[in-house]
């Protein structure tokens, strides 16, 4: 919706310079002038270039390999970040647990966008009882705190884990249902926004025009409103993917999420906590760096991305 | 406007059911709720049969849910399976624990956030402001629990390796009726809390603050010759703390559930400490009664938060 109206300010001075641009071109010029956006585009761009070469330089053996002589050693030469209590090295596990911790935000977004949308589109393009009972569906769901919820899902996915391989790696089954778990529990808020914009875009006169031409329910829904929604999605799904990383900190924090031996970043955490008493600071500053850093950077981008999206909102920053 | 009541109450009880039916198959399913027995030499597996026999466990599951929910609606939640007490004991015995650590936070970090929030509106885009907006955004990029282990790495371990005067951490035995004892324990915990929430309300009040000073009576306001501090707090102030009572509305009823991840750190006996160490055990009745409790207040309070907004701002009409 957004992406379709052109503030007046722009449309006069750009007329000027060159010709019309396009929406999206629009938007791009909006966002690349978010300077704080960039930094978190630029953030982002260097920690998955860590991730990704520090993957192909250290194999995963390396992450999981357990050194019980070296264990608990700070920082050194042989250790960059030191190791943990079995003798891990955390240089190697922040590397592969940081790519465990991105599938998962990544994975657990698409799942959480796609099940909000199209709980929202439906509530709102069918109307009557559906709407109701999926509206009412997700009001219960928001009224349950999330960490509460998460906890309870997690423990309900999670009576039978079982490894799954892929790609000739084998991943802890916990993976898969934390991925469920995250993306099960927060995808209720775009639904609504969804389903409001879905809403006034019913009454439009293309959608009618559409019908009248005869196009399905189907055709109408993924080629009009959805696309039309995109901004809202867009937006929510980057916002949503700090949230889903942050929230399998949370999850694996408490034991529910990754289990060991696969490295995530919550779950390095965990055995933090029980080594904090004796000291251990580079167990827990790494780890939580890096995730700071990974949600700031995303944060930052998405903020970029709502005001691109949404020239009207004057948000100050 | 009764009317109005009327449907959201409506609405709300059937909300409500869905929680229930939704937590039911969640909590009862997670778990076998006897599974504390299975390794128990001193019970048969007859003996085992007759106990899920005489706890209703072996009957169908709709069966089980209203009888729980029959229960629960006359104020029931049923007994623990772990610690033998009832549910609703357990509960009123941690409640004001929390309370008392959750409503401290909550008031200090309005307080603060405020005082954040409005120095940054009012001196926008200055060094101030902007030191205060990066750290609100990472704040509010942080997950608790660093802060909650950095702060006892710091306060409790290294304070006490330097010989400095230091902050208990949860692990040590203490006394409770104590009042020195209780706030010295509180320090930590509460100063976790305010960090982490100040970063989003800081924020939030910086852009309604913002977006009142922008608005047109506000330029009357100063073209009138009003001072900067009359405008501010006669007017700017006042309109910005509309959305910021929404806010907390909508915040109270979580303040009930504790703060899990600080509770577990800190060994913090309260109700989110309650709900995940029953969650661990599968004792589903606790887990229940701990998250009625907290969804009927976070239902109730949506609808308390509507009507109340109607008369602080008179142009809502309710319909």
């Amino acid at each position: 919706m957004s992406s379709e109206s052109i503030s007046p300010e722009n449309t006069a001075l750009k007329s000027e310079i060159s010709p019309a641009l396009t929406p999206r071109q629009l938007i791009w010029r909006r966002f690349r002038k978010h300077r704080l956006a960039m930094w978190g585009i630029i953030g982002f761009v260097l920690l998955l270039g860590f991730i990704i070469i520090g993957s192909i330089q250290i194999g995963e053996k390396k992450a999981n390999e357990v050194d019980l002589k070296a264990r608990l050693s700070p920082p050194s030469q042989a250790h960059w970040m030191g190791t943990d209590s079995t003798g891990r090295d955390i240089f190697a596990r922040i590397i592969h647990g940081g790519q465990i911790s991105l599938i998962v935000g990544i994975l657990a977004v698409t799942f959480s966008v796609s099940l909000g949308a199209i709980v929202g589109g439906v509530a709102a393009y069918y109307g009557g009882w559906v709407d109701t009972l999926l509206m009412r569906f997700t009001e219960a769901m928001l009224s349950i705190p999330s960490l509460f919820l998460l906890i309870v899902l997690g423990k309900y996915l999670g009576r039978n884990v079982q490894t799954i391989n892929v790609f000739g790696q084998s991943y802890s089954g916990s993976v898969g249902i934390v991925i469920v778990v995250i993306g099960a529990t927060s995808w209720m808020y775009l639904a609504r926004i969804v389903r409001a914009n879905v809403l006034s875009l019913r009454e439009m006169d293309y959608i009618s025009a559409s019908k009248s031409l005869g196009a399905s329910d189907v055709r109408i829904f993924f080629r009009h409103l959805i696309p039309n929604t995109m901004g809202a999605i867009i937006v929510s799904s980057t916002l949503g993917l700090a949230g889903a990383i942050l929230n399998e900190a949370y999850v694996s924090f408490l034991g529910l999420g990754v289990q060991p031996p696969t490295a995530s970043w919550g779950n390095m955490l965990t055995s933090a906590q029980s080594f904090i008493q004796r000291g251990a600071w580079w167990m827990w500053v790494f780890p939580s760096l890096f995730i700071i850093l990974t949600i700031l950077c995303i944060n930052l981008i998405g903020d970029g991305l709502r005001d691109a999206f949404d020239p009207r909102s004057n948000r100050n920053l | 406007m009764w009317a109005y009541i009327a449907r959201r109450s409506i609405q709300a009880l059937f909300t409500l059911l869905i929680i229930t039916i939704l937590c039911f198959i969640l909590t009862r399913l997670s778990a076998d709720p006897l599974a504390q027995y299975a390794t128990n030499p001193n019970m048969s597996a007859a003996d085992k049969e007759a106990l899920r026999e005489r706890l209703g466990l072996n009957q169908p599951m709709p069966v089980q849910y209203f009888r729980w929910l029959g229960l629960a609606i006359q104020g029931d939640l049923g007994i623990s399976f772990f610690s033998k007490q009832p549910v609703g004991l357990m509960i009123t015995q941690r409640l004001p624990n929390t309370l008392k650590l959750m409503v401290t936070a909550e008031i200090i970090t309005i307080l603060v956030s405020l005082f954040l929030g409005i120095i940054s509106a009012v001196k926008q885009y200055s060094l101030l402001d902007n030191v205060i907006t990066t750290f609100s955004f990472i704040g509010y990029s942080m997950p608790i629990f660093f802060i909650a282990l950095g702060a006892m790495l710091i306060f409790a371990v290294k304070f006490k390796e330097w010989g400095w005067p230091y902050l208990t951490t949860g692990a040590d035995i203490w006394d409770q009726k104590d009042p020195m004892q209780f706030i010295k324990h509180m320090i930590l915990p509460v100063s976790c809390l305010v960090i982490i929430s100040t970063a989003g309300y800081a924020r939030f009040i910086r852009t309604s603050i913002l977006e009142v000073l922008g608005q047109d009576y506000v330029r009357t306001a100063r073209a009138k010759g009003l001072s900067n501090r009359m405008v501010l707090y006669k007017h700017a102030l006042r309109n910005a703390a509309l959305p910021l009572v929404t806010i907390i509305g909508l915040d109270i009823p979580y303040l009930l559930g504790g703060a899990l991840v600080t509770e577990s750190v800190y060994a913090w006996p309260g109700m989110g400490r309650l709900f995940w160490e029953y969650a661990q055990r599968g004792d589903f009745p606790v887990v229940l009664g701990v998250l009625l409790i907290i969804s009927t207040a976070v239902v109730a309070f949506t609808i308390i938060t509507d009507i109340v907004y109607t008369f602080v701002d008179p142009r809502i009409r309710l319909n």
